[in-house]
């Protein structure tokens, strides 16, 4: 069964524990610059919304890596960077229409969401569940099209550059 | 029913993306994929951070599993493109080999251009292109050599990198009157020199190569590289980093229409039916202008090569266009550009400069869509640039929010995207697909 987080932005405080937890599981250190979910601030509006990876299934940063060190957990359908095979090109971070795949300059390397292999330490940490980690079925594949559709790489419905969602 | 026959010339990130995409729709179909170089297949583009070391020469190939090739049925093997008898759908190799082909995708990329100056062919001159290439510059590129790159253009720039973290004594020679003139403009051009001036390395724009001859120099060098400002520079090692141009000269007499690069229609044909072009030989739509070009860069590479392959394997996608983009990290300041980065006529911008800090971000608008932008020192979510500019969306309230505050974009982005998540839970699941 695939998990997937689950963010409910009306529910979050902007507290940004997610930010600091996924900084210390994945970086050793209370750093926000790193960590891989980001809470964005409407102050307009009051409101905040957590952002991070979708784990595309066919994933653009994977795509453009030229030298594959972008791969797809099998079961799990992440996509996992291999610090190892990574040259630190960029151009991940650049064709990735979501930017959600971004540039460490302390390891030289790019980092991305992973699901933490099966934990992920966003979704522990946050106080409101506005970040719950749930088998994408139950959670509604519905919702994930209205996601989809209101996003902006799914306003090319058609042609060669459209996105599909995954069945 | 007969099996078809995928002739694949080119093993770039374009053959290989076809290869890969023809085998996931045609389970049957024989695929013979021809490299023209001796090695697997590689990435150019990795070239760099095998000169300066971060990888070994394996850590450049396209493809890591052993066997990847095989596992997947595809025959790759070695040759040089030598004539296309389109009629008779043969394939003439340079070795005389002929290929008989049903569907044929000509991926045979760019080669470096040459400047027509005297002493180009001299030992110690190397374009920076090839593994081949890459082998001889490591064997001349030493701390503290004298090292002459001509070019500062995007290719240039990343070779530069390469080449002062080797320590080399380095100096750029570039004809335009900055830095990276296709990728970014006046400002962001003149931070990157003023940065690179400031690592120390010798920034010449405006500058032409006129010659390069031999003579015995200080710490090395065997050349003297004449400059147009009337000096000359000694040097151990030249590389020539002025531009690529498409590989198409094969195709003379073959019928096929070839402009700078290989006219395609919108399934990425050619003029002849059953051969397909992907890649920097190819010039194909791109999507800000919606006129055909060449863009010859990775990203646009694979989008041409999974399209190529979707057409050729019966599965009929049109191509709507491919983005311009590029990133380029010179000494630890990393810039990036997309799409319409000069500006749409008719358009507006908004900018931040911030010289001392060496940052610097300017978007470009046509309405209320954003068209193209430029950043320099800034990387945190900037993929989502792309997002904008590919998707057209439009920016409502946020076109004015952003022409007042270009740094708010990744809001802009979250909210315009989303259509403000307001509406009630989203599933972060997988949605998006590259087709």
């Amino acid at each position: 069964m695939l998990k997937a987080l689950v963010i409910d932005p009306g529910k979050c405080t902007g507290c940004k524990q997610c930010e600091m937890a996924c900084s210390y599981e994945n970086e050793l250190e209370f750093n926000v610059s790193k960590s891989r979910i980001r809470v964005f601030d409407f102050h307009e509006q009051g409101k905040m919304v957590p952002y991070t990876c979708t784990q595309c299934a066919e994933a653009w940063c994977q795509q453009a890596c030229p030298v594959n060190a972008i791969t797809t957990d099998a079961a799990s359908g992440v996509k996992i960077v291999h610090e190892n095979l990574c040259v630190g090109c960029k151009v991940c971070t650049i064709a990735c229409p979501f930017g959600t795949i971004n540039y460490n300059a302390s390891t030289g390397k790019v980092i991305k969401c992973d699901l933490c292999q099966g934990s992920p330490a966003c979704a522990e940490a946050c106080p409101t569940a506005a970040i719950t980690y749930q088998d994408v079925e139950q959670a509604g594949f519905d919702k994930m099209k209205m996601w989809a559709a209101k996003s902006g790489a799914a306003s090319e419905s058609h042609g060669a550059n459209a996105p599909v969602a995954k069945h | 029913m007969k099996l078809i026959s995928y002739v694949i010339l080119g093993a770039g990130p374009a053959g290989v993306t076809a290869a890969e995409t023809i085998r996931s729709l045609d389970k049957n179909g024989t695929i013979t994929m021809i490299g023209g170089d001796p090695e697997p297949p590689y990435s150019r583009m990795a070239i760099p951070y095998l000169l300066h070391g971060s990888v070994k020469e394996q850590g450049t190939y396209l493809r890591q599993a052993p066997k990847h090739y095989e596992a997947l049925n595809i025959n790759y093997r070695h040759g040089k493109a030598g004539g296309i008898d389109t009629k008779s759908k043969q394939l003439f190799l340079a070795n005389g080999d002929v290929v008989l082909y049903d569907k044929l995708l000509i991926a045979t990329g760019a080669s470096p251009i040459i400047p027509k100056v005297p002493g180009t062919q001299l030992p110690g001159v190397h374009s920076c292109w090839t593994l081949s290439d890459a082998r001889e510059i490591l064997k001349l590129a030493d701390k503290g050599a004298p090292v002459v790159l001509v070019g500062a253009g995007f290719i240039g720039s990343i070779v530069l990198e390469a080449l002062h973290q080797r320590g080399c004594d380095l100096t750029v020679v570039e004809v335009a009157p900055r830095m990276v003139a296709r990728m970014m403009d006046e400002t962001a051009g003149g931070m990157l020199g003023r940065w690179c001036t400031a690592k120390g390395v010798h920034v010449l724009t405006g500058t032409k190569v006129e010659k390069i001859s031999e003579a015995a120099g200080a710490n090395g060098a065997t050349l003297s590289v004449g400059l147009s400002n009337g000096t000359s520079v000694p040097a151990k090692l030249v590389v020539l980093a002025a531009g690529v141009r498409s590989n198409t000269g094969f195709l003379v007499g073959s019928g096929i229409n070839v402009n700078y690069g290989i006219h395609v229609d919108n399934t990425l044909q050619t003029s002849a039916p059953d051969v397909y072009a992907a890649g920097d030989c190819c010039e194909a739509i791109d999507i800000s202008t919606g006129k055909p070009d060449m863009l010859a860069i990775q990203p646009v590479a694979v989008e041409h090569g999974r399209l190529a392959g979707m057409n050729m394997a019966g599965k009929v996608t049109p191509h709507r266009g491919s983005l311009n983009m590029n990133v380029l990290d010179t000494l630890g300041l990393i810039s990036s550009s997309f799409g319409l980065w000069q500006g749409a006529p008719g358009g507006d911008q908004s900018k931040m400069i911030d010289e001392e800090k060496f940052k610097y971000l300017k978007l470009e608008f046509l309405g209320d869509k954003m068209v193209g932008a430029q950043c320099v020192g800034l990387t945190d979510h900037v993929g989502m640039l792309r997002g904008l500019i590919q998707t057209g969306l439009h920016l409502g309230v946020w076109k004015e929010r952003l022409m007042e505050s270009p740094e708010r974009l990744r809001e802009a982005y979250v909210e315009v995207s989303q259509g403000t998540a307001a509406r009630g839970a989203h599933v972060n699941a997988p949605v998006a697909k590259v087709a």
